[in-house]
């Protein structure tokens, strides 16, 4: 077994209000940056465990996302990066 | 009539639900501390508002892990009663005992007013004291009072007459529904497919005495009461 670092990124799924993301983008605007059409605030969740190898520390932390870190009515989340730790 | 309120590290409405339970209502009331696995003989459960676990992780998310959840789910598997107020409603929903989910207020504004409720079904086990389409004024507090859920889900609750409350517009008598917080149709309350589990988040618990204000919330108390005791 080895440590593993694996880093999460859960968002509000597309298509649901997001009220949050919709006020920094009018604050992104505001401030001159014109390019921005779209933000989505979520969270960034970095989770350190013991796994055999790096994919099946990616399967953990999907299984933590389905079953904790993400609610599965309204987010989505995906694996960012798995890293030796 | 036994009723027993689980308190979780940081709820807050513990002590008001208490007061409406044994005061307004006349009836038992127990403290039911979330590390328990028991619920002391109580009839019927009370999830109650506050910020359970300071709201980490998103509201309700990490109460549904305590220890005496596993006894509430099997009472409501049962088809024992189960009220779940503000936070309540959030832990209730983020368990699966109630479809959908509270999100962050549309406004990103933490609402704290009286709200004006339409009564959307008065045959349940939480509402057979009201009249149907009723308008109520109870409490609201919160920042996650968003209901949502997908369109399937909406369509089914409200099919089969699961929407219990929705926001009217105030003051006034208008009936026209609207969302203080950007819930999906104006829902502020539901009951589950059985019907033994309601989630809302206006605060009936603060509304029991018009001293306060109100006594539209008292209802629920009695309604509760009415079918659970006969």
């Amino acid at each position: 077994m080895s440590q593993f670092r694996v880093a999460l990124h859960i968002i509000p799924r597309r298509g649901l209000l997001d009220p949050q993301g919709k006020a920094v983008a009018d604050a992104l605007q505001t401030l001159g940056f014109s390019s921005v059409r779209d933000v989505h605030v979520g969270r960034h969740v970095v989770v350190e465990l013991q796994a055999k190898d790096a994919s099946s520390a990616e399967r953990e932390a999907r299984a933590m996302c389905e079953k904790l870190l993400a609610n599965p009515v309204t987010e989505d989340f995906e694996v960012a990066n798995v890293s030796a730790a | 009539m036994k009723f027993g309120i689980v308190t979780f590290p940081g709820s807050n409405c513990d002590h008001d639900t208490f007061h409406a339970i044994t005061d307004a209502l006349g009836e038992e009331a127990v403290y039911l501390w979330h590390k328990e696995r028991d619920l002391a003989g109580s009839d019927v459960i009370v999830l109650p508002g506050g910020f359970s676990y300071g709201d980490y992780l998103r509201a309700g998310a990490i109460a549904r892990f305590s220890p005496i959840m596993n006894e509430v789910a099997a009472h409501a598997r049962r088809g024992g009663p189960v009220l779940g107020i503000c936070n309540g409603f959030q832990i209730a929903c983020e368990a699966g005992l109630l479809p959908g989910a509270l999100l962050r207020n549309e406004s990103l504004k933490f609402v704290s007013e009286p709200a004006r409720l339409r009564v959307e079904n008065a045959d349940t086990l939480f509402t057979n004291r009201y009249v149907k389409g009723a308008i109520l004024t109870m409490p609201i507090a919160h920042g996650d009072g968003r209901y949502t859920a997908d369109a399937k889900v909406l369509d089914r609750l409200e099919g089969d007459g699961q929407v219990v409350f929705r926001y009217v517009h105030g003051p006034g008598d208008s009936d026209e529904y609207w969302s203080p917080n950007g819930a999906m149709r104006a829902i502020a309350g539901i009951v589950s497919d059985a019907g033994n589990v309601m989630g809302l988040m206006p605060h009936p618990e603060r509304a029991v005495d018009e001293l306060l204000g109100s006594r539209d919330g008292l209802g629920i108390f009695e309604s509760m009461l009415a079918r659970v005791a006969a």
